[in-house]
């Protein structure tokens, strides 16, 4: 998986670092770590339901916060755990614009190896960088 | 861990940092803490609190409880009291989870009663309260409603025939803070919130059967004022907050205060986690009423799940609430900003004290503290991991120090990742069964994670917090049973 979560920050809450090749691809991991702190064996959350997202920001780091945020939203409004395959990020007169159909399922305690609610993405250490052919998100999430 | 070179030990219980600490710094920080609990404390701790130190307005110190640890934005366990006129507002000073907070509720039933019972009622709480993640609540608001719960807080459940009147007295500010208006929550914070009053949720959220041992009274004379009466008497103590509600309330205004704070306001901050506006400020104003909000949605969270408590301890003893004599000792609220008067350089100054992950703890006579606990002091709950209990306190005159504010709970030392390499959810189940406490979880992955091992030693905070004068230690509760989400 392109992510793996950090020990060493923020003791009481859980972090993790993501990684893709580009901007787009490091949402979606994100995405993935998002989902892995919430449900262990992620991939087992079936995908038989569609959300729309559609969100913008002038800045690309606080594009992907309110990104993460959505997800948590989900979560507790429609109870999805939601998995995002695909992103598609545009600059338009120095605005991000992102699209993308986020997939998933309602929250089924029997089925779902449940780990830990999140509450919020935090700013706490909130970074995306892009080194060399890599790109980097670092995230606290509140649980 | 290695402390920075600049602390300085003021007292056994009071650590010093200057404002030479970091650039910025308005104020110096004070962690309050024994010289174990402090050398227990990561360095994001002095950071983050340092951090707060620069924060606009703000008044005397930065403190840090005994409890502290790494947090976002403020660390956990972190006070700041603000000028009003001047200083500012911030989410990271109180937390996603507004007012997180803990509830413990008396029997006049004995562990001799309770024990051969215990699986039964472990089991139909777990049954009868919802818990995990994403778990949506008994009574089912339209969102009108929901906008009523969250103006009206502890007092639309007794509307709604979910509370006692007294509960209400036994609740900070009456279970409700006034001035609340749900005009100013995004109809998305409505929308994620109105469909989960009365859920636990999940991380360290529990609700626990706890038994007082005589040989675990240290105040008798303040026990008996607290209702704690009879030897081996069984108490309930539970931990949640404003739930999705709350989170979206302080996500929302994270997001609006990052957008004014440099451009309108000339702020820097050291972590944008800590963004904040003016606490008289359009922004800094509709956040403070918008938190209120949050905070009557923990307030009724709470009173619903005393309900739901309520209604099991009496199917299974089939007797009623009142016979079985289930009052609520005291309601405290772990993550607030409150407009408090305080005594500052021998002068009253209204403050907006920001607590975060602490607790507030009114000496005997206060006022604002309901009028049996005058003598004694406000009760302060002190919540332990599910394996070793709680603790239950007495607010103190010498809290004056630091805005009359108390550690919360034990304090994380290990990373949830840390102890679920360390121990398997099913067998830390098995172990703690052997040793009398039964539990019933939502997530085995989330049991492991709250495995004793992972806090610090409650003993050691509770003792601390008497040792720095902050709250006295009345008794210490013993799990037999514990929920978790």
């Amino acid at each position: 998986m392109p992510f793996r979560f950090l020990d060493d920050i923020a003791t009481a809450d859980v972090a993790f670092e993501s990684w893709g090749a580009t901007r787009e691809e490091v949402f979606s991991s994100c995405a993935a770590a998002l989902l892995a702190t919430m449900v262990e064996e992620s991939e087992e959350v079936i995908r038989n339901k569609e959300i729309q997202i559609h969100l913008e920001h002038e800045e690309l780091d606080l594009l992907l916060f309110a990104f993460l945020n959505e997800l948590v939203f989900h979560k507790d409004a429609r109870r999805l755990l939601l998995h995002v395959d695909n992103v598609m990020i545009t600059e338009r007169d120095k605005v991000f614009h992102l699209e993308t159909v986020a997939r998933g399922e309602e929250i089924a305690p029997d089925r779902h190896k449940l780990l830990v609610d999140v509450k919020a993405i935090t700013l706490h250490c909130f970074a995306l960088v892009q080194n060399g052919n890599l790109w980097k998100a670092t995230v606290v999430v509140d649980v | 861990m290695s402390l920075p070179p600049q602390l300085r030990k003021i007292s056994p219980t009071i650590w010093e940092l200057p404002c030479s600490y970091k650039d910025g710094m308005l104020v110096p920080v004070r962690i309050i803490a024994s010289e174990t609990l402090l050398a227990s404390m990561e360095n994001g701790v002095f950071e983050q609190a340092a951090n707060v130190a620069c924060l606009p307005g703000i008044v005397k110190y930065s403190f840090c409880m005994p409890d502290g640890h790494w947090g976002y934005g403020f660390p956990i366990g972190g006070v700041a009291a603000m000028d009003p006129a001047t200083g500012v507002i911030s989410p990271g000073g109180i937390g996603f989870d507004i007012n997180c907070g803990m509830r413990l509720v008396l029997t006049n039933l004995t562990e001799k009663e309770v024990r051969p019972r215990i699986k039964e009622l472990v089991d139909n709480m777990f049954s009868r309260i919802p818990t995990g993640v994403g778990c949506t609540g008994f009574v089912h608001c339209s969102r009108s409603e929901f906008r009523k719960v969250i103006q009206e807080g502890s007092r639309w459940c007794l509307k709604n025939g979910f509370a006692w009147p007294e509960d209400l007295e036994m609740t900070e500010e009456g279970g409700c803070f006034g001035g609340a208006d749900a005009e100013v929550c995004s109809d998305k914070a409505i929308e994620r919130g109105h469909d989960q009053v009365g859920t636990l949720g999940s991380g360290n959220h529990y609700c626990e059967i706890q038994v007082v041992r005589p040989e675990n009274i240290f105040d008798r004379k303040t026990a008996a004022a607290f209702g704690l009466t009879i030897p081996n008497q069984v108490v309930i103590t539970f931990h949640c907050g404003s739930r999705g509600f709350g989170h979206q309330v302080a996500t929302d205004y994270l997001e609006k205060f990052l957008r004014v704070m440099t451009t309108k306001y000339g702020i820097k901050t050291h972590d944008r986690e800590l963004a904040c506006a003016p606490f008289r400020s359009p922004e800094g104003q509709a956040y403070f009423t918008a938190m209120k909000c949050a905070v009557n949605m923990g307030f009724a969270n709470r009173q619903l799940i005393l309900h739901r408590i309520r209604e099991v301890f009496s199917h299974v003893f089939n007797r009623s609430p009142e016979e079985l004599g289930m009052r609520m000792v005291y309601d405290v609220a772990h993550n607030t900003a409150k407009l408090e008067t305080h005594m500052i350089d021998g002068m009253q100054r209204e403050l907006l004290v920001h607590r975060k992950g602490a607790t507030r703890s009114f000496g005997p006579g206060m006022d604002g503290i309901p009028e049996c606990y005058r003598e004694s002091g406000q009760p302060v709950i002190i919540g332990g991991s599910m394996e070793t209990g709680s603790y239950l306190l007495a607010g103190e005159s010498s809290a004056a120090a630091t805005f009359f504010t108390t550690a919360h709970g034990s304090g994380r030392t290990m990373s949830r990742h840390q102890a679920k390499k360390m121990i398997k959810g099913q067998k830390l189940l098995g172990e703690m069964e052997q040793r009398g406490i039964y539990v019933r979880t939502a997530s085995y992955g989330g049991l492991a994670e709250e495995a004793g091992f992972a806090y610090k030693d409650i003993d050691e905070v509770a003792a601390a917090t008497e040792e720095a004068g902050l709250s006295r230690r009345v008794a210490k509760l013993v799990p037999i049973g514990n929920i978790k989400g």
